[in-house]
């Protein structure tokens, strides 16, 4: 069919195909000009962006991967190989990096502990996993489970000693043990603090106050310091049981924060309706108000819980080594010499990685929670 | 009661059943056992300390504080040698913890409003890599970020020795290594006039402000405050400064072979800990200040436009009064976080409160009590303090309801 019959055929009325729209109000072109270059300002912006960007990737990307040296012997082994970055030593340290000191005919319990924490979180972050019910009794059990595969000393497994824990290893143990303690402990807190009985109350806000008031550094130095002088003379309490018990606490507090938001934001009548049900104070909490209250609150409890995983890293100056400080000591290895942004950009990578995949996960919760109050 | 004596009626209890089972009674019951409980936990923490301490042959005493301290501090805002005192030590500290906290906040906040401006910018590109800047900062833990820098500072910037032009602002300046080296200012006789000259100056645009305010109210004619007060300030010192024969000289560093000599220096450590901790906390409050501006509702600046507002007038005097009263809460524990984070300056050796009281001190005098109560009552003073300000501030610019 050529051009000039197109022109002469007629239609009947609203028979007639639809027409592309103009060039410039959908398409790629469409998007260009309203997302780079709706004015002059707009383009100026657009120019000088994508001008910094030209400037600065390429030879950042050239630098991570292009020019860098991913196997090598030693620091000039890399400088002779590549002008990049030098991943060798990354590649060298990685198990030390994953299980720091931990036996090494032991790592496979480590590995296991991994596997069934996957397992466990699956059917607490997944509400459709099949068996749901079975998942979360197991779910519950792993801390314990956790606890006998990593420290061992009975049922058959060789003892290790705390002081063998390190790498990803720790920032884990201590990042999990936080969040599973501080939560129940972060209501608890959060409940007291909303309670009618004035001592419970005043003793609540002066728990909470005094852990938000001081930096998390500061109760580490107590905990390795200070804390043995309140035991009885003689007890010896393992430090990183000790530093457990304060990252716990410090959590727990700021938990009580974000979870007295959410208590506040019920509105009053709940309260009334439950009490008029005739349910004691336990039941009409843990069936009318927590339900509604932890909900609300679930991005502030994501966000503490991003906060303390970052926070694990601080353990490293009182001398426990997680993976950043094992980082942070390797570079005074005298083979591999000055490769601080290697190591440091390697950890930050790995905690990026966490962090933003726990941030994700409760953008999604929210999203999935926010469907029965769509307006 | 038990004149009430119908089948099915409530069941009889004894009468310390019936005091549990009334609620103020079980209240008043509950509170008396946690007070027992809490004083019962004390004396058995307190007895064990003093049992301890004693078999330490320790005392506990605060006496350590006048003492020789014998360390030395690379940066002290006051006088201080290694023959001062531990209190003088703890005060040098804690003057570091709040100039690098001062310092912190002030960039984190320029730079946390330009970022969350540029969020919601428009322009696709910088939206986009202002938000990828923004979630890769804030999802590594600051202490990464804090060494991180510091290691770049050291590493990356050339020696004093030899030092490249690019490093060298004009023979006035110098980044190094060792520090960034700036002229020093000298104050001769005279140079008083100069701070009378600029509290005038700021006392007068303060004045004219109100006048300005007065006589729009009054006429409906707007002055030009911001230009009359900015040339005030800046022009009213200057023109004491040339009136009393330039009074202020300057210390300029001096290149020598291996060093440089004189002037003012910023450490390398004070200038990592201060731009790692505000481009962290800078991350969060770009956030604040997005979420603070996208809640105020459309119809807000459409109405202000209805009145032929100009878009900057609208911003002026409309959405961002508005948006502070979600930005200010928020904003106030990002500036307790930043004063909190700066104590991770222990991990690269800037000497705050941690560094000097709550860890060399500590470490010579063996007081490990003494010293940690003193630095966990300053934070809390100062968190304390920052809350109270940022309080009368929210209760300032708040919904005045009628």
């Amino acid at each position: 069919m050529s051009s000039q019959d197109q022109a002469v055929q007629s239609y009947a009325p609203g028979e007639h195909p639809d027409l592309p729209a103009p060039m410039l109000t959908s398409g790629p072109l469409f998007w260009i000009k309203e997302n780079l270059a709706s004015s002059w300002l707009n383009i100026t912006l657009t120019v000088i962006t994508a001008l910094f960007l030209f400037v600065v990737i390429p030879p950042l990307l050239n630098w991570a991967f292009l020019d860098a040296v991913y196997v090598a012997a030693d620091r000039n082994e890399c400088r002779e190989l590549g002008s990049g970055a030098c991943w060798a030593f990354v590649s060298e340290r990685f198990t030390f990096f994953v299980y720091a000191f931990y036996p090494s005919g032991e790592r496979w319990r480590v590995d296991l502990a991994f596997i069934m924490l996957i397992l466990a979180l699956v059917p607490l972050l997944y509400d459709k996993t099949p068996y749901r019910g079975y998942g979360l009794i197991y779910a519950c059990l792993y801390p314990f489970i956790a606890y006998w595969l990593l420290l061992g000393g009975f049922f058959g497994l060789e003892e290790v000693e705390t002081h063998a824990f390190g790498g990803i290893m720790l920032n884990m143990v201590i990042g999990i043990t936080g969040i599973a303690c501080s939560l129940p402990l972060g209501i608890l807190l959060a409940l007291g603090r909303q309670s009618e009985m004035p001592v419970v109350r005043m003793l609540c806000v002066v728990f909470i106050e005094f852990f938000r008031g001081v930096p998390l550094i500061t109760i580490l130095f107590v905990a390795s310091t200070m804390l043995s002088y309140f035991l009885p003379p003689g007890s010896e309490f393992d430090l990183l049981l000790r530093v457990l018990i304060m990252v716990t606490l410090f959590s727990a507090a700021y938990l009580a924060e974000v979870i007295r938001g959410g208590l506040q934001a019920i509105p009053k009548g709940q309260f009334e309706a439950s009490d008029s049900m005739g349910l004691k104070y336990w039941q009409s909490m843990r069936l009318i108000v927590l339900p509604q209250a932890l909900k609300i609150s679930i991005p502030g409890i994501v966000n503490s819980f991003i906060g303390l995983f970052k926070d694990t890293t601080l353990v490293l100056i009182i001398g426990l080594l997680d993976l950043l400080g094992l980082g942070k000591s390797a570079l005074a290895d005298a083979k591999w010499t000055g490769l601080s942004n290697e190591i440091y950009l390697s950890v930050a990578v790995f905690f990026f990685i966490c962090c933003f995949s726990m941030s994700r996960y409760s953008l999604y919760l929210e999203r999935k929670l926010e469907t029965g109050h769509e307006r | 009661m038990s004149s009430i004596d119908m089948a099915g009626g409530p069941p009889e209890r004894n009468p310390i059943a019936r005091l549990w089972y009334d609620k103020e009674t079980r209240s008043i019951i509950m509170q008396i056992l946690t007070i027992v409980l809490l004083l019962t936990f004390f004396g058995v923490i307190i007895n064990n300390a003093v049992e301890n301490l004693r078999l330490l042959g320790k005392t506990f005493s605060f006496s350590f504080l006048w003492t020789e301290a014998s360390y030395d501090i690379n940066q002290h805002l006051i006088e201080y040698t290694s023959t001062s005192t531990h209190l003088r030590a703890a005060t040098v500290g804690i003057l570091n913890t709040l100039l690098v906290a001062v310092c912190g906040i002030i960039l984190a906040t320029i730079l946390g409003f330009i970022m969350g401006v540029m969020r919601l910018s428009p322009n696709w590109l910088i939206n986009k890599l202002v938000y990828c800047v923004i979630e890769f900062v804030r999802n590594v833990p600051v202490l990464l970020h804090i060494l991180l820098v510091h290691g770049l500072v050291v590493h990356a910037l050339p020696q004093p020795r030899g030092l490249p032009d690019w490093a060298n602002f004009g023979d006035l300046a110098f980044l190094t290594n060792r520090g960034l080296f700036m002229p020093s200012p000298i104050f001769e006789g005279g140079s008083s006039a100069i701070l009378i000259a600029f509290i005038a100056a700021v006392g007068f645009s303060w004045w004219f402000k109100r006048h300005a305010k007065k006589i729009q109210d009054d006429t409906g004619r707007v002055l030009p405050v911001f230009w009359v007060s900015v040339g005030a300030i800046i022009g009213l010192p200057l023109v004491a400064y040339l009136v009393t024969g330039m009074p202020i000289g300057w210390e300029v560093p001096q290149q020598s072979t291996f060093n440089l000599r004189g002037g003012m220096v910023i450490r390398p450590e004070f200038m990592a800990l201060w731009l790692a901790l505000s481009v962290y906390t800078a991350c969060f409050i770009a956030e604040i200040v997005r979420a603070g501006i996208l809640a105020v509702s459309k119809g807000q600046w459409e109405a202000s436009q209805a009145l032929g507002a100009s878009r900057g007038l609208t911003l002026k005097n409309v959405v961002i009064p508005q948006a502070l009263r979600v930005i200010v809460p928020p904003l106030t524990s990002q500036y307790l976080n930043i004063t909190k984070n700066s104590s991770l300056a222990i991990a690269i050796g800037y000497m705050d409160v941690v560094a000097t009281i709550g860890g060399i001190s500590l470490m010579q005098t063996g007081k490990e009590m003494e010293t940690m109560i003193i630095v966990l009552m300053f934070y809390l003073i100062v968190s304390l303090l920052i809350s109270a300000v940022m309080n009368w501030f929210n209760q300032r610019i708040k919904l005045v309801e009628r």
